[in-house]
């Protein structure tokens, strides 16, 4: 008999389960989630937006990459994506084939900082063809001393670093440096962490390695960076906020982004968070170590928002040096 | 026996009982090495994490500001998904480890259950939490939610529970079970009115010492999709929901997004700032305190509950 009983109340209360997950799925709630170097952002805007709202609607943010974030994209299972590049070819055709559009919004620039160690006096500025010397497939196994970088750097070893091939920010820089993305070698320490970079360049006199400016910023202390020469003849630009405003630092300076599924834009809810985002977004940005774009970028993009402009401007390319404006008045392409 | 003969008698066992002293060190520092880690890694997180361990700590969200962040998103979550692991695993358990001990015919389709059953305690957690992102989350369509990730957890921690089950049943002593059959008693009362008893704090130690594993778990949370931005907490039943205005259901909770302690902790250690390494660093001792608290429990429960059998 007893055993009959726990039979059906656990019967009971998987019918019930089932009622009342059918009633509290998604009310009120903003799913977001991909790159982890827009996260900062992200998780401010959010944070500001809960108190603005209090509590009205709640909003959640995850890290899985901006690849990784592409992928719940579109398959629909958030409302908007963390990018820390342009949307990709591949991830294009995922998304229309799930029946998914989306607006592609600019929300900061970040800068990609090459750092060395302190006591490092010989690298003090590289142009973009010696970094590509360093990071090119066929560097491979072949470069692995400073002095085949150029004849000047003593004959110390070449220890290279990079963040992991998950994320936005290598996509970007093999862009920029090697001139396709993902293009790269492949023996270097890879890590999806920065503060593990950190280190490894702390701890040796001949390392290098990349990532964005908040975290050099944080770091000012134990690393040193290094100014980038876009050419043999343009000048030496350090990395700042300054010089990624006026748009001197190139070609390591981008522009990172949110998408925003076009069907959750319906929900007054995301579309509220969104519009937050691109007034406060800016502010907010700089506050956690970012560059904010020129105001009429974000202005711009509250409009594309409003009317709803979908797709990308970029076409599954990633391109090194565009403005923001500029990409928010193009044709969308799906 | 001649002098000479003794005296290599005496060398022979002086010898022997050096080479004892010698193990007994090297015993000593093989023990030590692993405790004294982890005493100086435990003292290095309490240095650091200790200034933060303050009651806004505990009563505050996470924020982009590391002096106001805390943990309370990710402190609810992680009990909350403990209630959920223990109310899966438990019955669950339990109940699977009475049927191979006290009812299950001995054949090979039980041999392979068993051996199934032992080797699941080894299986990498990781495969755990990608069997739910494909079981619950989208095949039972659960979501990203609490009520995943405590079948996730429960289904981690059931062989624990399930071996720790039968090596208390097998402790009982024979003559218990044939004097309550000599009575007429049938399997069921047997369990439930005497085996149960005796083995309750055996079974207790292995549900806690499970449970001790699946808090500190972050691997299968990590694949199911645990967030790591949450500035709300699950509805509770009843209350009304900001967000909709209206009153919570009883298993609203269930299917809210969450986050636990090791992935707030997890998030923290990657942020560029000084100070949410410290937040990491107070997040870790906290959870190594909840680990050492239900250990030291169930080192306790065992203890008490033994001491009151009497064969």
């Amino acid at each position: 008999m007893k055993a009959r009983n726990i039979l059906k109340l656990s019967t009971l209360a998987t019918v019930l389960a089932g009622v009342f997950m059918a009633a509290g799925a998604h009310a009120g709630l903003v799913k977001v989630d991909g790159s982890s170097t827009v996260y900062p952002i992200t998780e401010a805007v959010a944070e500001e937006f809960q108190k603005a709202v209090r509590g009205k609607t709640k909003v959640t943010v995850g890290i899985s990459g901006t690849g990784g974030g592409f992928k719940k994209f579109c398959r629909g299972e958030t409302d908007i994506s963390n990018a820390s590049r342009p949307i990709l070819k591949k991830e294009m055709e995922d998304c229309k084939k799930a029946g998914i559009s989306y607006i592609e919004l600019p929300v900061a620039f970040d800068a990609l900082t090459v750092v060395v160690n302190k006591s490092n006096d010989w690298a003090n500025e590289l142009t973009v063809a010696e970094l590509k010397k360093m990071y090119e497939p066929a560097a491979q196994g072949k470069i692995n001393n400073w002095n085949q970088i150029r004849d000047s750097f003593p004959n110390q070893p070449l220890k290279l670093g990079s963040p992991g091939a998950d994320s936005g920010t290598f996509d970007y820089f093999t862009e920029a440096v090697v001139g396709k993305s993902k293009s790269s070698r492949g023996d270097f320490l890879a890590s999806e962490d920065d503060n593990v970079l950190v280190q490894f360049v702390q701890r040796d006199k001949s390392a290098l390695a990349y990532f964005g400016l908040a975290y050099y910023e944080e770091n000012k202390d134990k690393l040193k960076a290094v100014a980038i020469k876009a050419d043999e003849k343009s000048p030496a630009v350090l990395p700042s906020v300054q010089a990624t405003n006026n748009g001197s630092y190139q070609p390591l300076s981008r522009p990172i982004f949110i998408y925003v599924n076009a069907k959750s834009v319906d929900n007054p809810e995301v579309k509220s968070f969104v519009e937050f985002f691109m007034k406060h977004g800016g502010k907010l940005s700089k506050e956690v170590g970012y560059v904010d774009l020129p105001a009429n970028a974000y202005a711009l993009a509250l409009k594309n928002l409003q009317t709803k402009k979908t797709g990308t401007g970029f076409g599954g390319v990633a391109e090194v040096g565009v403005s923001v404006e500029e990409l928010l008045q193009r044709e969308g392409k799906h | 026996m001649t002098t000479p003969d003794l005296n290599s008698l005496r060398a022979m066992i002086a010898q022997h009982k050096r080479y004892d002293i010698l193990f007994g060190l090297v015993g000593l520092l093989a023990t030590m090495v692993g405790v004294v880690t982890l005493v100086a890694l435990f003292v290095d997180l309490i240095m650091d994490g200790y200034p933060r361990l303050t009651a806004t700590f505990f009563s505050s969200f996470p924020s982009r500001h590391p002096e106001e962040a805390g943990i309370l998103s990710s402190w609810v979550g992680s009990i909350l998904v403990m209630i959920t692991t223990a109310l899966a695993a438990i019955p669950m358990g339990v109940g699977a480890a009475i049927y191979l001990e006290e009812y299950a015919p001995k054949n090979w389709i039980t041999d392979i259950i068993e051996i199934n059953v032992t080797n699941l305690a080894g299986v990498p957690s990781i495969i755990y939490g990608l069997l739910a992102l494909g079981l619950f989350v989208y095949i039972l369509d659960f979501g990203q939610s609490i009520l995943t990730a405590g079948l996730t957890l429960g289904l981690l921690i059931l062989p624990v529970i399930i071996v720790a089950t039968r090596e208390s049943l097998r402790a009982i002593p024979i003559a218990i079970r044939e004097a309550a059959y000599a009575l007429g008693a049938t399997r069921w009362q047997l369990v439930s009115d005497h085996l149960l008893h005796y083995s309750s704090g055996g079974i207790m130690t292995g549900i806690i010492i499970g449970m001790a594993r699946a808090i500190g778990e972050t691997a299968p949370i990590i694949t199911i999709g645990a967030l790591t931005f949450i500035a709300f907490l699950p509805p509770a039943p009843f209350t009304i929901d900001p967000s909709t205005d209206m009153p919570a259901g009883l298993f609203d909770w269930l299917f809210s997004p969450f986050t636990v302690l090791p992935i707030q902790m997890f998030n923290w250690v990657s942020r560029p700032q000084v100070e949410f390494q410290l937040n990491a660093a107070a997040t870790g001792v906290v959870i190594i305190i909840a680990t050492l608290f239900m250990n030291s429990l169930a080192i306790w429960l065992r203890y008490r509950i033994r001491k009151n059998i009497k064969w």
